[in-house]
């Protein structure tokens, strides 16, 4: 049987009808359109499908829909500021740290938790943090670096002006 | 020379919208009314199949179509063979072969299906490893195999559906004038490519009866021949359309699910939609062939290489598939970058009751390379030369030949030597007990068949590209930007790209064989200076002038004593498009311009000519914890000439990528099949490396400029993974004095070696 319930995505609220047994990533990417969650494995070991539940980084194949009212979720639809990219989306471009790009998403919103909690994370921090995020195409080396550049407070002065 | 575009780090075309989550996948293509797919697969490794019945499933509501091998036409399909049906017929050959496919509603609905058909097998005896399958008395998997198609003269018997043989020189000679004789047998594993993006496709057919294929692909017009082939249906009634792809590596060259799709849309008459599950990807998609290679290698004691010979016997699975290209191109890179006057090499691809194989980045070389530069850091060690010293000794110079014959111009091996050995501090001294130093070289090449290109002025004198290639990742599109816009002299933001569409874009063969840069740059920029000789000509005609006296800077036609006078590109795409009728449109379709083999000494190789080799020499240091086996890189190093980086941050990337891709393959990933299972079909089971198991990593970029490529340039997709296991495994003898043979390097193993040695 559905159940009515209030999502906060992305700063908005969304009233949807679901059934119990669907998974987060199910309603967002089929019921919501937000397809820039990524499903690679369905199972939690990837971390492709990583949304953020009130800043911390989860796995959304593993969390039902209902379990994640009242609290704010952040997908990677929600990084960008006034419809320019965050300064994290514009080093992982300037650092060529996307390759296919399907881990991307995850990968950038993990290191968005990282930098709101440890805004100068050393390179062990970086790798830690985005250890539970298969990257299978760079090797991760300029996935860090991207990273460990926006954190720097003179990132966006120097690189972008 | 300094270029405008090219050489420079470019960001990617496609990056802002995969950093904003808008890039389209396969998987976020809905239709209005789209079904779901979902497939039932074999539970025996070999069996004769006695009935399927589908009666149950084909009532479930929600179901829409059942189909089985009887609904389709009896066509089989296959790159070099053409051996797989879509929907198994007679009888199945590995756990995980597809007999029947359901199309429903609704992903669950479509899987639950599956459990009501009913199949009656009746087992079969099963081989699982291709040295029995190529025994006398062995069970035969494909009976018919002599009367199936095959695109070359393939040479073969029982179970072994192609053995190539290379042979220059003489062996027997060659072994009596050696001093030293090494031999050893390596076992490589079946390795999986496992890009993130599961593999998935939707098809549509229209009124017309004309199907469109979108799918997670690295060859469009592959695709659009297996289906054809498989099914029965004209290529002129089957569009396919790739969208952006999640990784490929190899894996998404051949088809996965299309053709199910087109047979399950056909059905239903509407846009069906599979993806596959990541136990179907790691259980039944197309890994890197497990290999057993034998090598053996005469050397005088001053270092002198005298002879090789080689045995390299792939374990093919249940179809070719690729194999017969990736048994003879594995053999044929195993004389590996070094001169090498006696030769004699066989490779065979053999049938085996196990998951098929296929390309995976390096094409074979990875197998023959893990023997090949084992046994040279044998054979330096016994006649006590330094093995970088031995490498370089015999490694090629520019004028040297290939096995076949061609003339290598542009060869950057030693310089990769050196550089790699010095990033790991190679003359330093051991810093540790059980630490060492490794290193590997390879020769790889960049480029095979044909790719084609369009370069069209628009009237605004903007720039239309039009190629069949598909960027999986490796950064392609902006290369091939790049390349466009430094011959036009058009900046990159004036030049949209079209790719990966059979109806819309000119023929490629795939994304593959580390070919885009080279044979697709070749295109690109040869079609782009037809459309300047188009440019020229039309400015002429307009100007009154011979075009000797005119040239183009800046989108422009200028006369070059009278700078002021001209005309724009827009001034010529507007006169194109009127005055003329129609626009300028370049054009090229590039073929390797290589002479042929000389075939003499070749038996059963699949290729007619190669492109510019490639060279890459890989560098590892370890330290080994010889109470569990415990290896840890502690930093890795990687050289490749490239001839020319177009975009030395892609380079770098793919350079990064293909060494920690080594490292798994090394180190900790293995797809397990036992009794012809795959037993670990998870990303929990199968280890890919986290980010926080990579080590220090240097990428080198050398650069031996290559005339034959696009501004110099040559390709780097595949090679960084080829040397990267034999060099952690002779840096794991450098430690500790054990040596390697089989891959994966668990910690069983060197605790195994340990054992032996009485390290402890």
């Amino acid at each position: 049987m559905k159940k009515d319930i209030e999502l906060r995505i992305n700063g908005a609220p969304y009233r949807l009808s679901v059934e119990p047994g669907r998974t987060l990533l199910q309603v967002l990417r089929e019921d919501l359109g937000l397809t820039g969650t990524k499903e690679g494995c369905a199972s939690g070991e990837c971390g492709a499908c990583t949304v953020l539940l009130d800043g911390e980084p989860v796995r959304s194949c593993l969390i039902l829909a209902v379990d994640a009212r009242g609290q704010e979720i952040m997908t990677i639809e929600g990084v960008a500021e006034n419809g320019k990219p965050h300064k994290i989306q514009q080093a992982f471009i300037d650092f060529g740290a996307i390759q296919c790009g399907f881990c991307t998403p995850g990968m950038i919103l993990v290191a968005k938790a990282l930098l709101e909690k440890a805004p100068q994370p050393g390179e062990e921090e970086i790798r830690k943090a985005i250890s539970g995020n298969l990257c299978r195409c760079t090797g991760y080396v300029k996935i860090i670096k991207a990273i460990e550049a926006a954190s720097q407070p003179w990132y966006f002065v120097s690189k972008k002006g | 020379m300094e270029y405008s575009f090219v050489g420079k780090n470019v960001p990617k075309i496609d990056a802002l919208e995969k950093v904003l989550g808008k890039a389209i996948y396969i998987n976020d293509i809905p239709f209005p009314g789209m079904l779901y797919g979902r497939i039932l697969r074999s539970s025996y490794p070999h069996a004769r199949v006695i009935g399927i019945d589908v009666s149950r499933a084909q009532k479930a509501p929600g179901v829409k179509a059942v189909i089985t091998a009887e609904d389709l036409p009896d066509g089989r399909y296959g790159p070099f063979i053409k051996d797989e049906p879509v929907l198994a017929r007679t009888k199945v050959r590995y756990i995980g072969e597809p007999l029947a496919a359901v199309a429903a509603t609704d992903p669950d609905t479509a899987e639950e299906a599956l459990g009501l058909i009913d199949v009656e097998y009746e087992e079969l005896p099963a081989v699982f490893d291709p040295l029995e399958a190529m025994r006398p008395d062995a069970p035969l998997i494909h009976e018919d195999l002599k009367s199936y198609f095959c695109v070359f003269p393939a040479i073969q018997e029982g179970n072994v559906c192609s053995k190539t043989t290379f042979v220059e020189g003489d062996v027997e000679k060659g072994l009596r004038e050696a001093d030293v004789v090494v031999e050893e047998t390596f076992r490589t594993h079946m390795h999986h490519q496992a890009y993130i993006e599961p593999a998935g496709a939707i098809a549509r057919r229209d009124p017309s009866g004309r199907f469109t294929v979108w799918s997670s692909s690295q060859g469009i017009f592959i695709t659009q021949a297996r289906i054809s082939e498989s099914l029965c249906i004209p290529m002129s009634k089957i569009r396919v359309i790739a969208p952006r792809v999640g990784g490929g590596f190899g894996g998404k060259i051949e088809t996965h699910v299309q053709p199910i799709c087109v047979a399950l849309a056909e059905r239903t008459d509407k846009p069906v939609k599979i993806i596959l599950t990541r136990e179907e990807e790691f259980s039944a998609t197309r890994p890197r062939h497990p290999a057993v290679v034998t090598c053996k290698l005469g050397v005088k004691k001053d270092g002198t290489i005298v002879t090789k010979e080689m045995v390299n016997v792939l374990d093919s699975g249940a179809y070719s598939c690729d194999g017969p290209g990736v048994a003879g191109f594995g053999s044929l890179m195993a004389r590996g970058p070094y001169r090498i006057p006696n030769l004699r090499i066989e490779g065979y691809c053999v049938y085996t009751n196990k998951v098929k194989t296929g390309a995976f980045r390096g094409f074979g070389n990875p197998q023959t390379g893990f023997a090949s530069e084992s046994v040279m850091d044998m054979a330096a060690r016994e006649i006590g030369m330094d093995p970088l010293e031995f490498r370089l000794k015999n490694a090629l110079n520019p004028g040297d030949k290939s096995l076949g014959g061609q003339v290598l111009r542009s060869v950057g091996i030693k310089e990769c030597l050196a550089k790699a050995a010095e990033a790991v501090d190679w003359k330093e001294g051991k810093k540790g007990k059980y630490r060492g130093r490794g290193i590997a070289s390879i020769n790889h090449i960049s480029g095979l068949l044909t790719v084609s290109a369009f370069v069209r002025i628009n009237e605004d004198g903007t720039v239309a590209l039009q190629v069949g290639t598909i960027d999986i990742g490796q950064g392609s599109d902006t290369v091939l930007c790049q390349i466009c816009a430094e011959e036009l002299g058009v900046p990159i933001e004036e030049i949209s790209i079209l790719t990966g569409d059979t109806d819309a874009t000119p023929y490629t063969w795939a994304t593959s064989a580390s070919r885009l840069t080279y044979t697709g740059g070749n295109a690109v920029r040869r079609a782009a200076q037809d459309a300047k000789d188009q440019l020229l000509d039309l400015a002429a005609g307009q100007l009154g002038l011979e075009r000797e006296t005119l040239e183009i800077r800046n989108k422009k036609v200028f006369v070059s004593e009278d700078p002021d006078k001209g005309l724009t590109f827009q001034q010529l795409g507007a006169i194109s498009c009127w005055a003329k009728g129609g626009p300028i449109i370049g054009k090229e379709s590039f073929m390797v311009e290589e002479p042929a083999f000389d075939r003499s000494g070749f038996q059963g190789f699949p290729f007619g000519t190669m492109t510019a080799y490639i060279f890459a020499a890989q560098a590892a240091e370890v330290e080994v914890d010889v109470e569990t086996g415990q290896v840890r890189i502690v930093r890795g190093a990687s050289a490749h000439d490239v001839g020319h980086a177009v975009n030395p941050q892609n380079v770098e990337g793919q350079i990064e990528g293909g060494y920690v891709q080594g490292l798994g393959y090394a180190l900790t990933e293995e797809t397990i099949v036992d009794g012809g299972k795959v037993i670990n079909p998870s990303f929990a089971d199968y280890k890919i490396l986290p980010a926080v198991d990579v080590p220090d990593l240097k990428s080198i970029i050398v650069e031996a400029y290559d005339e034959t490529g696009p501004f110099g340039a040559k390709g780097v997709g595949e090679p960084g993974l080829v040397g990267v296991a034999p060099a952690v495994a002779n840096a794991i003898f450098d430690a500790i004095g054990v040596r390697i043979t089989e891959l994966p390097i668990t910690p069983e193993k060197v605790l195994n070696g340990i054992r032996s040695r009485n390290l402890r």
